[in-house]
């Protein structure tokens, strides 16, 4: 299977989970091993190609000039850790089935675990830096999700938070470690950068790459002074803890190292940064393990330990160091894997898993027991299970190991380190599962079900075949990884048992009979250990997380005061500086244009203009006065645009001017009708100022623009020339917008519709709650016309429907060769359907609407993606229109263009969206007048439309079962729950309360 | 005539920003739409002013003005008029929400 396949598997499955656990938590387990067994399947396919030292490769250009391309390959390394990432991840589908309880949204988990699984194999098997960084982040958010998995508790919460800071900061800083290997390689390719190890070792960017590409290795493999956030972590179910953070993720970082390490060890800064590093995170975590009580926190911290120890191997940056570590990579993800599921297993049957709390489970949880025992006994490093091979070679390799010319540290430190190890491991078991049986726990503990303890059960099997059998069960896997990261042509020698009487051999000794001194002297040890002061990580962490707070705080309140004028008015300072800068610097050529000649007309239009526009400062007070001068501006604006050649504008604007006045009309009804001086006359002055900078700013701007030809040849030619020919249209504009940019007209139809639904979903959020109330106590502060519907315009409004949608159809069917066309068609009808809403009032109207504006504007973003996409049948991309010419008998010979069926889209567009936005605040207005009918009436008037009542009951009140109501909304109405007399009074109270007097 | 239309449109632009700068959301509102105006006509006339040869296809005509900046301003205008119909709803929302329509948050509130 490819590599691509792989790693996509796992991406392609996890939205089946949260679905299918609607049918029940068996299938959604099943459907998550299914996807992540044929994963693993397509990966041991590869196996042979792999063992014999081939590598398996796909490649796919995603963007070649960025350098990022999607090129997979599995080579000894990438197989090891995908066959440990999917295999354990099927043990921990297995385990997580039955650990999680029916409350908790097992769904969710499944498609979280996927999605993780996915981004970890992602990462191993990416031939790509840039893509493998993708990756990367991609495990960062998806552990996130899964720490944070019970997020009822606060803890789970914060070590989430604290998880993806840390490790999201380190991935940040690897990218720039990434950017500039790559930099040096000249490619972004793992398999290219790892042929320059010469190149990178003497780039002066040698050494920033490092510490960069170390900061994001050592963050998510939580190396000190990092290791604080695994502990927090350890919130999450223990599914999650035994995998991402025993056996995989944590381990991206020494997938990392050992992917780099070609070409990044071998130096002394190597060596005194990782193994330093990984040596001393190694001794301290184990040290810190031995006193914690929670089992989970002292696996936690020994997962720490060991990580330390394989970064320990890789620092070394030898290949006795590079097997060791490969060889503990696998040892460590199945015995710790094995005991945090048998942790979880006590957990979940005793309800603790507190090492003073629990005692002498070994009568009662026999298997648990037996599996966490022979888990325990490698972790301490004890002959014939897995875990003393690995911790012999590391022993061995650090006998030989000096420190700046001193040769006992490291040996010392290693062998203390081992002895920690020991300790912790037998006081896990003697704690837990020793001693008599504890009495008090809060449930009656018993061997979990077979589901349970098989993931465990297996894993320790391979402990026990490992450690007995190393060279036939892991050997060929161990040179093989081995092989990869030392870069090739490397031996094993066999993996053995018995070596005879070596040094690591008797530091071993030491480390074992040192654990059990240690266990037996436990209780004082922890006595000294609790008074002894520490710096406690959490605390430091939150301390700059908040300083870090506050100091974004401090910046953004400084910066936004919630003054809107001001940040209005720096917006504009910031422009015309901007402009006079350039305007200061730069250089203008000479006009070359010949000014167009003025006529009268154009004279007396631009005194119409500047007269109300002048009059708009200096009388907008009068709000309403101010309306008309604006509808003035709209006019002249229009008439401009008929007499410079663009008649689709003139029609456009002037019917956007009649919707806008409708709109402000509307909106002017509740807001105050003066606007009262409120600024200082220096401010006045100043805005004034700023004003006049900036409108000669604009008029030089455009004058220069205007007297001069273009710089280059536009666009506009090939439009011209084409129009016919290629679409059909002789009105070029049209033809822009429905074919030509036709993609851009899209998008505009798509945001002009969701612009509605905003507008549709403020308005149900204002007629909910107290707002609504406020609305029903609003009483209008202008008198009302004595006739509501005066009976000549309603009338006349009914007559001119049809004649005005009749002018709607024709300007839509002539738009593509004349002036007209969508936009203009959808702003007329909308017009017309405005007028009956003003003559014949809202529920007249509203009970005589057959179709949802919504339905209008999702049938335009439908039609015209559909036209859109009918262009893939004449394998045309996407919006490619075309156009014949039809002879029907009986007509003139006509044309029928695709495009037409695009412009329809727009014009429902339009149409749905100018009479949503329209009818959210007639709604509005609607719900004050309830106020003023009051009783059935005004109840009839708050329930709109049945469906509402059925969403606010409360809020609208229930129909009266006498009361008029449309035929068509029976069913609905009468199916409404009744309100009970409870709530029919508070609402009555509320409307008192509000300021109704009748 | 490109003195008129540059004229103009800084007259519209001036006040426009004085409009926008004001306290109260319908000045402001107001304000917008005559930016919108000044914007659209200054898209609009980085296509220079022509006079009499529509973009409209004709047998005979050679010489038409220029198309794009039409197309553009086209669905600018009708955007526009969305954009100030979220703002209008928005100002009004405001204002029944918190019975004023000041649009910023320092300063004493009044209106009460």
């Amino acid at each position: 299977m490819s590599p691509a396949l792989i790693a996509a598997l796992p991406f392609l499955g996890a939205a089946l989970p949260s679905i299918l656990i609607r049918t029940g938590r068996n299938n959604a387990a099943a459907v998550a091993a299914l996807f992540t067994g044929l994963a693993l399947l397509g990966l041991l396919l590869n196996l042979p190609t792999v063992l014999a030292g081939g590598v398996v490769e796909t490649k796919i250009d995603w963007l070649p000039w960025l350098g990022l391309n999607v090129n997979f390959w599995i080579d000894g390394l990438g197989m090891l850790f995908a066959t440990l990432i999917l295999g354990i991840g099927l043990l921990i589908i297995l385990y997580a089935r039955y650990y999680l309880s029916n409350r908790d949204p097992v769904g969710q988990f499944y498609t979280y675990l996927l999605l993780f699984q996915g981004a970890m194999v992602g990462i191993v098997l990416s031939d790509n830096i840039l893509l493998l960084l993708i990756f990367w982040e991609l495990t960062s958010l998806s552990s996130f999700l899964l720490i944070g998995y019970w997020k009822h508790l606060p803890e789970g919460r914060q070590g989430a938070r604290m998880a993806l800071t840390v490790t999201g900061m380190g991935g940040l800083s690897m990218i720039a470690g990434m950017l500039i290997l790559g930099h040096i390689a000249g490619s972004y390719d793992i398999s290219e950068i790892l042929k320059h190890k010469d190149a990178i070792q003497a780039s002066p960017y040698y050494i920033p790459a490092l510490l960069l590409i170390l900061g994001g290795a050592f963050t998510k493999s939580a190396q000190f002074p990092f290791h604080f956030w695994l502990p927090h972590a350890m919130a999450a179910p223990t599914p999650v803890s035994a995998y991402l953070h025993s056996a995989t993720m944590v381990k991206a970082g020494l997938f990392l190292m050992a992917r780099m390490w070609p070409v990044l060890s071998g130096t002394p800064e190597w060596f005194y940064i990782v193994a330093s590093v990984g040596l001393f995170t190694m001794f301290i975590a184990a040290l810190i393990a031995i006193f914690k009580h929670d089992m989970k926190a002292l696996l936690a911290f020994s997962t720490v330990s060991h990580l330390g120890l394989i970064t320990f191997m890789l620092g070394l940056g030898t290949e006795a160091g590079a097997l060791a570590a490969v060889f503990h990579i696998i040892n460590h993800a199945t015995f710790k894997a094995a005991l945090f599921m048998s942790a979880g297993i006590v957990d979940h049957e005793t309800g603790t898993r507190d090492l003073t709390r629990i005692s002498g489970l070994r009568k009662l949880m026999p298997i648990t027991f037996t599996i966490a025992t022979i888990a325990a006994l490698s972790m301490a490093g004890i002959p014939f299970f897995n875990g003393f091979l690995s911790k012999e070679m590391m022993l061995e390799a650090a006998a030989h190991t000096s420190w700046l010319n001193n040769d006992w540290l490291i040996p010392a430190m290693a062998t203390l380190a081992a002895l920690f190890s020991a300790t912790y491991a037998f006081r896990f078991i003697t704690h837990a599962f020793f001693g008599p049986v504890s009495e008090d726990l809060p449930k009656k503990p018993h061997d979990p079900n077979f589901g349970m303890w098989l993931s465990p059960g297996f894993l320790v099997v391979l402990v026990l075949a490992i450690g007995l059998f190393p060279m036939a069960v892991a050997g060929p896997y161990v040179q093989m990884a081995t092989n990869a990261v030392v870069g090739g042509g490397y031996h094993m020698h066999p993996l053995k048992i018995w070596h005879g009487v070596t040094p690591a051999l008797i530091m071993s000794a030491i480390a074992v009979i040192g654990g059990i001194i240690f266990l037996g002297a436990h209780a004082p040890l922890q006595k000294i250990w609790d008074k002894t002061p520490r710096p406690e990580a959490k605390a430091i962490f939150d301390w700059i997380i908040d300083k870090a707070q506050a100091l974004a705080a401090f910046i953004t309140q400084g910066l936004h005061t919630g003054s809107m004028a001001r940040y209005l008015m720096l917006f504009t300072v910031a422009s015309v500086a901007a402009g006079l800068y350039a305007f200061s610097t730069g250089t203008i050529g000479a006009p070359t244009r010949e000014l167009t000649p003025v006529n009268g007309a154009a004279i007396a239009a631009w005194i119409l203009l500047l007269t109300a526009a002048l009059s708009i400062v200096a009388f907008h007070h009068n709000r309403i006065l101010a309306l008309v001068m604006i509808g003035i501006v709209g006019l002249i604006v229009s008439i401009s645009f008929i007499f410079l050649s663009a008649p689709d504008l003139a029609l456009t604007q002037i019917s956007v001017e009649v919707v806008t006045a409708v709109l402000m009309l509307l909106a002017l009804n509740f807001l105050p009708k003066v606007t009262k001086t409120e600024s200082s006359r220096m401010k006045l002055g100043f805005d004034a100022g700023l004003a006049i900078v900036a409108g000669v700013a604009v008029t030089g701007l455009i004058y220069a623009l205007m007297t001069r030809d273009f710089a280059f040849p536009t666009m506009s030619g090939y439009m011209l020339d084409n129009s016919y020919n290629l679409a059909g249209g002789d009105n070029v504009v049209n033809v822009i917008l429905v074919d030509f940019r036709g993609y851009d007209t899209y998008g505009e139809v798509t945001v002009l519709g969701i612009a509605a639904l905003v507008i549709f979903a403020l308005t149900e959020a204002l007629l909910q709650g107290a707002s609504s109330r406020k609305l029903i106590a609003w009483r209008p502060d202008v008198a009302r016309g004595g006739d509501k519907h005066p009976l000549m315009l309603l009338i006349v409004t009914r007559v001119m429907m049809p004649i005005a949608l009749v002018v709607g159809l024709y300007i839509f069917l002539r738009g593509h060769n004349q002036p007209g066309g969508g936009f203009i068609a959808g702003l007329v009808v909308a017009i017309a359907l405005v007028t009956q809403y003003m003559a014949s009032g809202f529920a007249w109207t509203q009970a005589r609407q057959k179709v949802y504006y919504h339905v209008l504007i999702a049938a335009g973003v439908l039609v015209a993606g559909i036209t859109g996409a009918g262009a893939f049948f004449n394998d045309m991309p996407f919006l490619t229109s075309d156009f014949g010419y039809v002879k029907l008998p009986g007509l003139e010979k006509f044309e029928l263009a695709t495009a037409a069926g695009f412009d329809l889209g727009v014009f429902l567009g339009v149409v749905g969206s100018v009479m949503l936005a329209l009818g959210g605040l007639s709604r509005l207005a609607r719900r004050a007048a309830m106020g003023e009918q009051g009783g059935e009436d005004g109840a009839h008037i708050a329930a709109e439309k049945p469906e509402a009542r059925v969403l606010a009951p409360l809020a609208a009140g229930p129909y009266p079962p006498e009361a008029k109501v449309p035929r068509r909304w029976w069913k609905t109405a009468r199916a409404a729950p009744e309100a009970t007399q409870a709530e029919r009074d508070t609402i009555h109270e509320n409307k008192k309360t509000n300021g109704g007097d009748h | 005539m490109e003195l008129l239309v540059a004229s103009a449109i800084g007259v519209l632009t001036a006040a426009g920003i004085y409009m926008i700068l004001r306290l109260r959301s319908f000045p402001v509102v107001v304000g917008m739409s005559l930016l919108s105006y000044a914007v659209n006509v200054f898209l609009f006339a980085t296509g220079r002013l022509v006079i009499n040869q529509p973009p409209i296809l004709r047998d005979g005509v050679t010489s038409y003005t220029d198309p794009i900046p039409q197309a553009l301003v086209l669905t600018a205008i009708v955007i526009s008029f969305g954009m100030t119909a979220v703002v209008v709803m928005l100002a009004l929302g405001a204002f029944i929400e918190a019975s004023n329509d000041r649009i910023d948050l320092d300063g004493e509130e009044d209106g009460q």
